[in-house]
């Protein structure tokens, strides 16, 4: 049996100065890299694809198969991207990894590039986050230093050169083809496809776009094969992620387990929900994946279990809401960030998170009629399926997802007026009277 | 103001890329860090460095949220009012701080030094309810340690982020994104508490991953 907790990106961020390349390398950090260099590119991505290593950064794809779809015999050079630009509400896994053991990140970079034969690449980060940018261009400018990029890595004769580029504030650019156009300099609006980024990316170069984790599990992979990886999570979802846990719990944070762990596991590793209160909503993996609730405390969390559960296992990011919450706040506001969010490319987008906020906040306000449910249901089955990228069809997940299970909650914001509960009974500081 | 050594660093910056029109994100950020804010010469450099028409810069300056077209005050101060943060206590926060700063959002300070404004989630739900200065984590805020935490900006204490260095101005902040490092990487932890509470788990328990597990493998290397 797999224990319940199995560090391995986490494994070095209680470290004494985790980030710097002394401590990384002291734990046997770079010993990957030295051990691909030594094999042929092909082997590489082969373990990659039989670690059943799947996309972390949200949507699952395998990552060695993604790999493989880069033409070689394409002349154009290939380019690697680590997507870094992590904005999907209630995730923040790729944030904390950055800033304590960047080095995993960086020395992912260099294997996953010279498995693609890329002899550039770029580590897209939001903006938003200054310290964490500090330590990954510290990072990268120690491994110069140190031979791991640069030219003629470790007498191999390959070559690579690692840039640093921060975002300016646009959760769209998370989407690949999005985060493309803010990486050419360009307003962040999703590309058709295809041509996919594989064969036309980055200057209409083949080009890989891999989630922070997915390139930081690489170099674990390398180290100690792909049937170790293998050995944990589930069938068709194998190895560990990092799980975070936020909102009414008693110790919110960072959990690394294999997947397949359950909510209600990783609630009592938490300690609980926080104290007198009991579990009212969820989200698996950020704000675009339907809500759970206290019936799906059992759902193996893995691409399968809560596909088939009605949501998506997306970034793991659980947010967790107490009964002090409404969750008619809690879906307008985040519908809100949607509009916000919306690059305007397409109209089911763009103009129906408009209406929908519109509709939401009546109803939060306690007006409007039931049939404003019906309403917003049948707007969101305008904008599902229909958008030009997946932000729009995110946006109708918290929406359809509330009325199924919070039906009531929504009509009792119609017999009372407005929301029948306190807001500051749900905030951190309700109980130290810190807000007075 | 766009000297010549800015100007200098905005083609330094664009070498970086192979096409450089690719630069121009990190471009925008010392432009801000150089002049306080976008400004129309600063579109107008970056424009004649890339070879693109000005309307084109301004077309992606006005796209992304953290380039500002009004003087930002010495710190800009984020509140997250994303949901996670909102229900947590954000909204109160941001609420208070629109009272005590007599501003609105997106609005500054009389005295230039505090720009209040509500931000989306920034990776740090863990830490809810969380606070950005300059974009360094001021995490687990309260409507008390939010109204101390700019009175200490205003009078010029010295204010620590709770995950990094000493807060430093906007402008120095702005150069940073743009790519210059300012040397303080080595500062703050390497996690925050939050971030480690599985790890401690793990460690108290002997939970590890499986045999030939990193650690030990490296250990052997
Ligand atoms: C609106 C939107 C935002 C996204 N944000 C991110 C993000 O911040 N980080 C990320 O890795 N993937 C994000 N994605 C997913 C990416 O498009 C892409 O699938 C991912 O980076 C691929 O990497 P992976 O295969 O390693 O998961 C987002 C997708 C959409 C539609
Ligand atoms: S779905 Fe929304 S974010 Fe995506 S292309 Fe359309 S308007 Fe832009
Ligand atoms: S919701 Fe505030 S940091 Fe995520």
């Amino acid at each position: 049996m797999t224990d319940t907790l199995t560090p391995v990106l986490t494994d070095d961020w209680d470290a004494a100065q985790s980030w710097k390349l002394a401590t990384y390398e002291s734990r046997g950090g770079y010993g990957a890299l030295k051990k691909a260099l030594g094999m042929a590119q092909d082997d590489i991505i082969t373990a990659v694809k039989d670690s059943g290593l799947r996309g972390r950064g949200g949507a699952g794809f395998p990552t060695g198969m993604k790999w493989s779809f880069i033409p070689q015999d394409n002349p154009k050079p290939k380019y690697l991207v680590v997507n870094a630009d992590e904005s999907e509400p209630g995730t923040c896994k790729d944030i904390p990894l950055m800033m304590a053991s960047p080095h995993t990140l960086v020395e992912g970079v260099a294997i996953s590039s010279y498995a693609i034969r890329a002899n550039k690449a770029f580590i897209y980060i939001r903006g938003e986050v200054l310290h964490v940018i500090r330590r990954v261009q510290a990072a990268v400018a120690e491994a110069y230093l140190a031979g791991h990029l640069g030219k003629n890595i470790h007498g191999s004769g390959y070559d690579l050169d690692v840039v640093v580029h921060a975002g300016a504030g646009a959760y769209i650019c998370g989407e690949e083809t999005a985060l493309l156009e803010g990486l050419e300099g360009r307003r962040g609006q999703p590309r058709l496809r295809p041509p996919f980024p594989a064969v036309a990316g980055l200057y209409a170069s083949p080009t890989v776009i891999n989630n922070v984790e997915s390139i930081a599990s690489v170099p674990s992979i390398i180290a100690n094969g792909a049937d170790w990886f293998g050995s944990m999570g589930t069938e068709k979802s194998k190895g560990f992620g990092i799980f975070s846990l936020s909102g009414h719990v008693a110790n919110p944070g960072q959990y690394e387990a294999p997947l397949g762990i359950t909510l209600r596991q990783l609630i009592e590793l938490a300690g609980g929900i926080r104290s007198g209160h009991e579990l009212k909503f969820w989200t698996p993996g950020g704000s675009s994946t339907p809500l759970l609730t206290a019936e799906h405390l059992d759902v193996p969390l893995d691409f399968e279990g809560v596909g088939e559960a009605g949501s998506m296992l997306g970034t793991r990011a659980l947010q967790i809401f107490d009964e002090t919450t409404c969750v008619v706040r809690a879906v307008l506001r985040w519908t809100e960030f949607y509009k916000h969010e919306s690059c305007g490319k397409c109209t089911p987008c763009r103009e129906g998170t408009w209406w929908l906020t519109q509709t939401l906040a009546r109803l939060e306000n306690g007006q409007g009629s039931a049939e404003d449910l019906d309403l917003l249901v049948d707007q969101c089955e305008n904008i599902l399926g229909r958008s030009f990228c997946a932000l729009g069809d995110g946006a109708t997940s918290p929406i359809t997802s509330s009325i199924q299970y919070f039906r009531e909650e929504y009509l009792a914001h119609l017999e009372h007026g407005g929301c029948p509960l306190d807001p500051m009974a749900s905030t951190a500081f309700a109980t130290e009277g810190a807000s007075a | 103001m766009i000297d010549e050594k800015t100007y200098a660093e905005l083609r330094e910056i664009a070498d970086r890329y192979p096409e450089k029109r690719s630069g121009l994100l990190p471009m925008l950020h010392l432009v801000q860090s150089a002049a306080g804010q976008i400004t129309p010469e600063g579109i107008e450099a970056c424009a004649e460095i890339l070879e693109i028409s000005a309307a084109e810069v301004s077309g992606v300056a006005t796209f992304y949220t953290m380039y500002k077209r009004r003087p930002v005050g010495d710190y800009h101060v984020g509140v997250c009012t994303n949901t996670l943060c909102a229900v947590m206590g954000g909204d109160a926060i941001f609420s208070r701080l629109k009272d005590h700063l007599d501003v609105g959002n997106d609005e500054t300070t009389e005295d230039g030094k505090i720009t209040l404004e509500h931000i989306e989630c920034n990776a740090a739900c863990d830490y809810a309810p969380v606070m950005m200065v300059n974009w360094e984590f001021m995490d687990n805020q309260t409507p008390a340690s939010a109204t101390q935490l700019v009175d200490d900006l205003r009078e010029g204490k010295e204010v620590r982020s709770t995950r990094g260095p000493k807060i430093c101005t906007w402008r120095e902040a702005e150069r940073v994104l743009a790519g210059f490092p300012d040397g303080l990487a080595d500062e703050g932890p390497s996690a925050g508490p939050a971030s480690l509470v599985g790890l401690k788990i793990a460690r108290e328990q002997g939970w590890t991953a499986p045999a030939g597990s990193t650690s030990e493998e490296k250990a052997n290397d």
